[in-house]
């Protein structure tokens, strides 16, 4: 049996300052949101002549006006995005923008993906993004609620920002963008932290009923134990499917993946380290649970 | 109890096999297939083009007004009640009215049979809400008159966007509506929506009106650019003739001139006032305005009664193909604006579906490996439960002839990944019970029914991620949340009747076999 209890505060110590840097980098560096949560244009290009590289790309771009252009590889040497934030949709500015590329490095290119969001739009998505994930955290604490007690509750969610909290600190450390996907990789990192923290829950309670005279600080590691191998197994197939679209499912879903990865990672360690201890610490006991067995 | 009715594993392996062959069908093309169903392919994966559009009410909410202003003049002169300082300001109409009529005045606009005031049966509610201020009368657009006004003119917009989508000849285009102001225009397969937009951007308002030279006439007069924008012209705001008089216009070469023009034929009443207007006009200019700019304003000669005539404005042929095309389809009744445009080109749609093939074939891979070398034969049992939950999934989608986007595929192979918890979770639970329990049969039951409640208090609360999801998102987004909802279904089946039969019959034929699991 492995002793994770003896480990609790050193770990909430380490998560604590964690969550901390990660709000840190929130508030003063904060998110690098895509043309999907700020508006603009996103265009993702094509070469087939090897003469164009990156900064062909960023002088013919920056000779067109429009704002700041921000040029990058996407996934190989022949696509590039292109990304800027130019406010009013014109119908033809694509049009145009195409036509002055071909002006300045000849026709050997072709937009494989165009997306323009106006900033009407962009507000909205970022709007109903906030409420989609403030929403499912609201629901997992009332689904906990009910089918546990508010200590329960309670654990799972500090679990749930926890792993939210650090997994957005990433991307803003890393600068990597946050788009629509990210949004249901956050939503799907809820559901899955929700889900082993629940697995390791519900055999608390189990033990809790069983056992009168363990103490619960004991008693949360018998039961993280208990479940160990089943977190292991659960977290190495999610990981290997998801590291499978990482590597192989090709540029988009990288961002996605990415952020579902370190939320598999963090909902794992979390459902040990964050929820139980809440449970340790409000000295959750058998009366506890018969109370809402009666 | 570990033993099943013959009934329960006919029913099982049916359901699999109805599945089975309904996911299959997405990559066969039988000819004699009863289901002809497949999944539809979102436009990241088949390449195509999302346009949203916001239908600008602002024109047509100031043309109510000013109608409005008019009727009100009217019906209160009609009734010989005094009124001053009839005005339109910020969106209201004010004037004001003496002491003595104010209360009669008031129920012009309050009664519910008002003739100036239309009431809103459906909406309890008036077009317009009134407020008096001591003499003065203040008319504004009540919300319900507003989500009227939005109402009917995305009605109409939406019925005109079809008809020019639909003169383009696109494949298979999903027009429908997205609030009470927008329109959703999804085209499968255009890589260059260029053409739409710019036949989508145009409101083609149509007007046949005088060039006049006096600015006293007596329907006002106004300013045009011409197209070319170097020059303009007085106008008279009487309208001869509008677009809605048309019945067909074509785009043709003139011979004469080797000019392309737009050729029209006018419908009954029309060719009858274009008659009359070009009789008493002869020798002057005629305007043709579209969308505020003239096209061109060419004298009248003769007397046009034939209900044909041409529009000459230096086209080329495409730009005279696009007009005619626009004046065929008629007007929109309000200017439309691209809010949001997300284009993906089909050989980016096709790399996307490789890419999501790949990673779920070396994603299911790594995932059976992994169960078979941790558990054996149950792993092998896990296995083809995965693989025919995979199935399941795919023919509900099928069935459902649901959309398949990128974060999709994603979703299904995330169901790959943690489709296996919930066996992973009784198999755990069967080797503590096998520690206690010599009776395998005994030991296998608990741990199924044990493990239950942790497998669906998991799988809810993933549900209800997906759940919040496929109401909140948008485009691909939802189809994440559909894979991923139905991926739950799919396990939860697969788990409680496919694996549970295979372990069954596996437990029973080794009842006495030491370490089982």
């Amino acid at each position: 049996m492995i002793n994770f209890n003896k480990f609790y505060k050193l770990f909430n110590l380490i998560s604590a300052i964690l969550v901390i840097l990660s709000i840190i980098f929130l508030l003063f560096k904060g998110l690098n949101f895509g043309v999907d949560f700020k508006g603009g244009t996103i265009i993702e290009l094509r070469v087939s002549d090897k003469q164009i590289n990156i900064s062909t790309l960023r002088k013919s771009f920056n000779d067109m006006n429009l704002g700041d252009v921000n040029v990058k590889k996407f996934g190989n040497e022949r696509d590039f995005l292109i990304m800027f934030e130019k406010k009013d949709i014109k119908p033809d500015n694509i049009e145009t923008i195409k036509k002055n590329l071909t002006l300045s490095i000849g026709n050997s290119f072709n937009f494989r993906r165009v997306e323009n969001v106006g900033p009407k739009v962009s507000s909205e998505l970022l709007k109903s993004g906030i409420i989609a994930i403030v929403l499912s955290l609201a629901a997992m604490l009332f689904y906990i609620w009910i089918r546990f007690e508010w200590q329960f509750s309670l654990g799972a969610i500090l679990a749930l920002f926890h792993d939210v909290i650090i997994t957005l600190g990433f991307f803003s450390l890393l600068g990597l963008e946050i788009n629509l996907s990210i949004v249901a990789a956050v939503l799907t990192i809820v559901g899955y932290s929700m889900n082993d923290t629940v697995v390791i829950f519900d055999r608390v309670r189990e033990n809790l009923r069983k056992f009168s005279d363990i103490k619960i600080f004991e008693l949360t590691n018998i039961s993280i134990n208990e479940t160990l191998s089943r977190t292991i197994i659960t977290s190495t197939t999610t990981l290997l499917a998801l590291v499978s679209i990482y590597l192989f499912g090709g540029e988009i879903l990288k961002g996605f993946s990415l952020a579902m990865i370190l939320g598999v990672v963090f909902g794992t360690y979390s459902s040990i380290y964050i929820a139980n201890p809440v449970l340790v610490f409000f000295g959750v006991s058998q009366k506890t649970i018969l109370k809402e067995d009666k | 109890m570990l033993y099943f009715s013959k009934l329960r594993i006919t029913i099982v392996t049916l359901t699999t096999l109805l599945f089975v062959t309904i996911a299959s069908s997405n990559f066969f093309k039988p000819e004699s297939y009863f289901l002809d169903k497949k999944i539809n392919l979102g436009l990241d994966l088949q390449g195509g083009s999302y346009l949203l559009l916001e239908i600008d009410n602002g024109p047509i909410e100031t043309l109510k007004l000013q109608n409005t202003t008019t009727i009100i003049r009217n019906y209160l002169k009609d009734k010989n009640i005094l009124f001053t300082d009839l005005r339109i300001l910020d969106k209201s109409i004010l004037f004001n009215i003496n002491d003595d009529n104010i209360e009669k005045v008031e129920l012009f606009f309050t009664d519910k049979e008002s003739q100036i005031n239309p009431y809103y049966i459906q909406y309890k509610s008036h077009q317009f809400d009134l407020s008096i201020l001591g003499n003065q009368f203040k008319l504004e657009f009540s919300k319900y008159g507003l989500v009227e006004i939005k109402n009917s003119s995305q009605d109409q917009a939406i019925e005109i966007v079809r008809r020019r989508v639909d003169e383009v000849g696109t494949n298979e285009p999903n027009i429908l509506k997205r609030g009470n102001d927008r329109i959703l225009v999804e085209l499968p397969g255009l890589d260059d929506p260029m053409r739409i937009k710019s036949l989508l951007g145009k409101t083609a308002n149509l007007t046949f009106r005088f060039v006049t030279q006096n600015d006293n006439d007596t329907f006002g007069v106004e300013e045009l650019s011409f197209e070319n924008e170097e020059n303009s012209a007085l106008v008279s705001k009487r309208i001869i003739l509008s677009g809605d008089n048309l019945l067909d216009a074509q785009p043709q070469m003139n011979n004469q001139t080797n000019e392309t023009v737009v050729s029209f034929t006018l419908d009954r009443v029309g060719a009858k006032r274009f008659g009359k207007a070009t009789r008493s006009g002869v020798g002057k200019q005629l305007a043709i305005v579209l969308d505020g700019k003239i096209v061109s304003a060419p004298v009248i000669r003769d007397a046009i009664i034939s209900g044909n005539g041409q529009i000459s404005g230096n086209f080329t042929f495409q730009s005279a193909t696009d007009l005619s095309l626009l004046l065929r389809s008629g007007a929109l009744p309000a200017p439309l604006n691209i809010i949001e445009e997300r284009t993906v080109g089909p050989d980016l749609g096709q790399d996307s579906i490789n890419a999501g093939v790949i990673a779920l074939t070396i994603g299911f891979l790594l995932v059976i490996i992994f169960m078979f070398f941790k558990y054996k034969i149950f792993g092998l049992i896990a296995n083809i439960t995965l693989l025919l939950n995979l199935f399941l999934l795919i023919g509900i989608l099928t069935l459902f002839e649901a959309t398949l986007t990128l974060p999709g595929i994603a979703g299904i192979i995330l169901t790959v990944g943690m489709a296996v918890d919930a066996n992973v979770l009784i198999f755990e639970r069967i080797k503590e019970e096998c520690r206690y329990e010599k009776n395998n049969i005994i030991a296998f039951d608990t741990g199924y029914i044990k493990s239950k409640t942790a497998i669906i208090d998991a799988n809810i609360t993933t549900l209800i991620a997906a759940i919040i999801l496929f109401f909140m998102g948008s485009g691909p987004v939802k189809g994440f949340s559909v894979t991923l909802a139905v991926g739950i279904f799919t396990t939860l089946f697969s788990v409680y009747f496919i694996a549970r039969l295979l372990t069954g019959l596996y437990v029973v034929k080794n009842k006495e076999k030491v370490n089982l699991i």
